[in-house]
């Protein structure tokens, strides 16, 4: 166990963070992510208020839709990235455990009168069931209504007599949702799962934090603080088919000017040979060991069995098949620029 | 925790077992389950002369990187080969293949003075 955004949570189970990941790919991973915030927005001026906050399209969206969205400050900094639910009558905006003070700081600031932003994160468990028989499990606990909803849309559906929204979205590159119901039943649904599981011979398993991580990263998935960040635009970051320029939004004219300009670094892939790059490492050219750059983050990939980082570079040295290097432990180690994803997300095939 | 019996062991987790004139070189049960996955290793170059102490390799698990001390001093005459295709052989065996390297002993006397099993037990039954 360990501490994360204020919460203890395990970065593993005993079952091990290698493992966990490949059961996730080959059966159905169980995810506690209570930890992650949810905001509610509702009342007068709501649609307006959160298509001028959001860098996505989001006007367009029917209710029941769920969508990806990232929150810029003026300069086009990435503030947090979200999933956007339309609901009936108000939206639900998820957000990351770390920055949900800070983002409900921004809306309220932003807020005009007649608005209505309740943090709903304390009332409201989060879980994920993600996996190529996430669907199947979830249907034999729901009379079979899980399957009949699409990809990036949400409905409400009752599990064991607990009602909750189901959204068909997830963080790991697999098929599967992510549940939204009262906290006082967390326990109950986590074992049912577990147990409905056992029942019906689908391999469940709950997945900590490490395999989280990998799992994300195999599918090019950001993680706020390292690929996206305070200190990182969309556009460099691979981002910019998450902003619509069409409408008005903060940060807009910031991230039109790096676009028109060209941003100054870009977001690569790189396969790395002789050790595990992380973190903080830097990024060296290959000719004469120069620094070019840094990684954002790095890992040991269990199902593309790679040892991979993302890195920023200078656009000149971001074309597949570049040969770089990269710093691990004061020596050089062979890198070379891949295309991204590693792994392709389920919903993309 | 499981200790062989036939090893003696640094406070800092390697083991060191006499086999014919040379010492195998791992790190102990209890090192690679407070480890967790191993993903990869790296290790001291065949031929490398070493002292109690210094660093011979490193094992990188999901989330951090340890560095790997010489239990005796003495040249290294071996390196696990097995364990660049595929580390997790520390988690699942690490008395056995998932040994890390074999030395060859400058100075006998050494041995003797590592935590004997039950020295050792007690002390990572500690932490």
């Amino acid at each position: 166990m360990a501490p994360f955004a204020g919460y203890d949570m395990p970065i593993s189970y005993p079952t091990g963070a290698v493992e966990e990941h490949l059961i996730c790919r080959r059966s159905v991973g169980l995810f506690d992510i209570d930890h992650m915030g949810q905001v509610e927005i509702s009342g007068k001026g709501s649609n307006e208020f959160v298509s001028s906050l959001v860098s996505s399209r989001v006007s367009d969206m029917i209710s029941g839709e769920a969508r990806y969205a990232l929150l810029l400050d003026e300069s086009g900094f990435v503030l947090d990235d979200l999933f956007v639910y339309r609901l009936q009558n108000s939206w639900w905006i998820v957000v990351n455990a770390s920055n949900r003070e800070a983002d409900l700081g921004w809306m309220r600031s932003r807020a005009p009168q007649g608005l209505v932003i309740d943090d709903r994160s304390d009332e409201t468990y989060m879980i994920a069931v993600q996996g190529p028989q996430a669907i199947e499990l979830m249907d034999s606990v729901s009379g079979g209504e899980v399957s009949k909803i699409e990809r990036f849309t949400s409905k409400r559906i009752e599990v064991a007599g607990v009602e909750l929204l189901f959204g068909r979205t997830g963080y790991t590159g697999e098929d599967g949702g992510e549940l939204f119901f009262p906290a006082r039943k967390a326990v109950e649904l986590w074992e049912l799962l577990l147990a409905k599981g056992t029942e019906l011979g689908i391999e469940t398993a709950p997945i900590g934090l490490a395999a989280r991580d990998s799992l994300r990263f195999e599918a090019g998935m950001p993680l706020h603080g390292h690929e996206i960040g305070p200190t990182i635009n969309p556009i460099e970051a691979g981002f910019k088919w998450a902003c619509d320029f069409t409408k008005d939004f903060v940060g807009r004219s910031a991230l039109q000017a790096i676009v028109e300009a060209g941003p100054k670094r870009k977001l690569v892939g790189l396969d790395v040979t002789g050790g595990v790059p992380r973190e903080d490492c830097a990024v060296l050219a290959s000719a004469d060991g120069a620094v070019v750059g840094v990684c954002a983050a790095g890992m040991y990939c269990p199902t593309v069995k790679k040892y991979a980082a993302n890195a920023f570079v200078p656009p000149e040295l971001a074309k597949v098949g570049t040969a770089l290097a990269v710093s691990i432990r004061d020596k050089p180690r062979p890198a070379l620029v891949v295309k991204r994803p590693l792994y392709l997300p389920a919903y993309r095939r | 925790m499981k200790i062989d019996p036939n090893c003696r062991y640094r406070s800092s987790h390697e083991y060191a077992r006499k086999d014919g004139a040379e010492i195998v070189v791992g790190i102990s049960d209890h090192a690679q389950e407070s480890l967790g996955d191993i993903v990869f290793v790296e290790l001291a170059e065949v031929g490398k002369t070493v002292a109690q102490g210094d660093a011979i390799g490193v094992v990188e698990s999901v989330k951090a990187a340890s560095d790997i001390y010489a239990p005796v001093s003495g040249t290294v005459v071996a390196a696990n080969g097995e364990l660049a295709g595929d580390p997790a052989l520390l988690n699942k065996d690490p008395y056995g293949r998932g040994w890390l390297v074999r030395i060859a002993p400058s100075k006998a006397a050494e041995w003797e003075g590592l935590l004997d099993p039950a020295a050792y037990e007690k002390e990572a039954a500690k932490e």
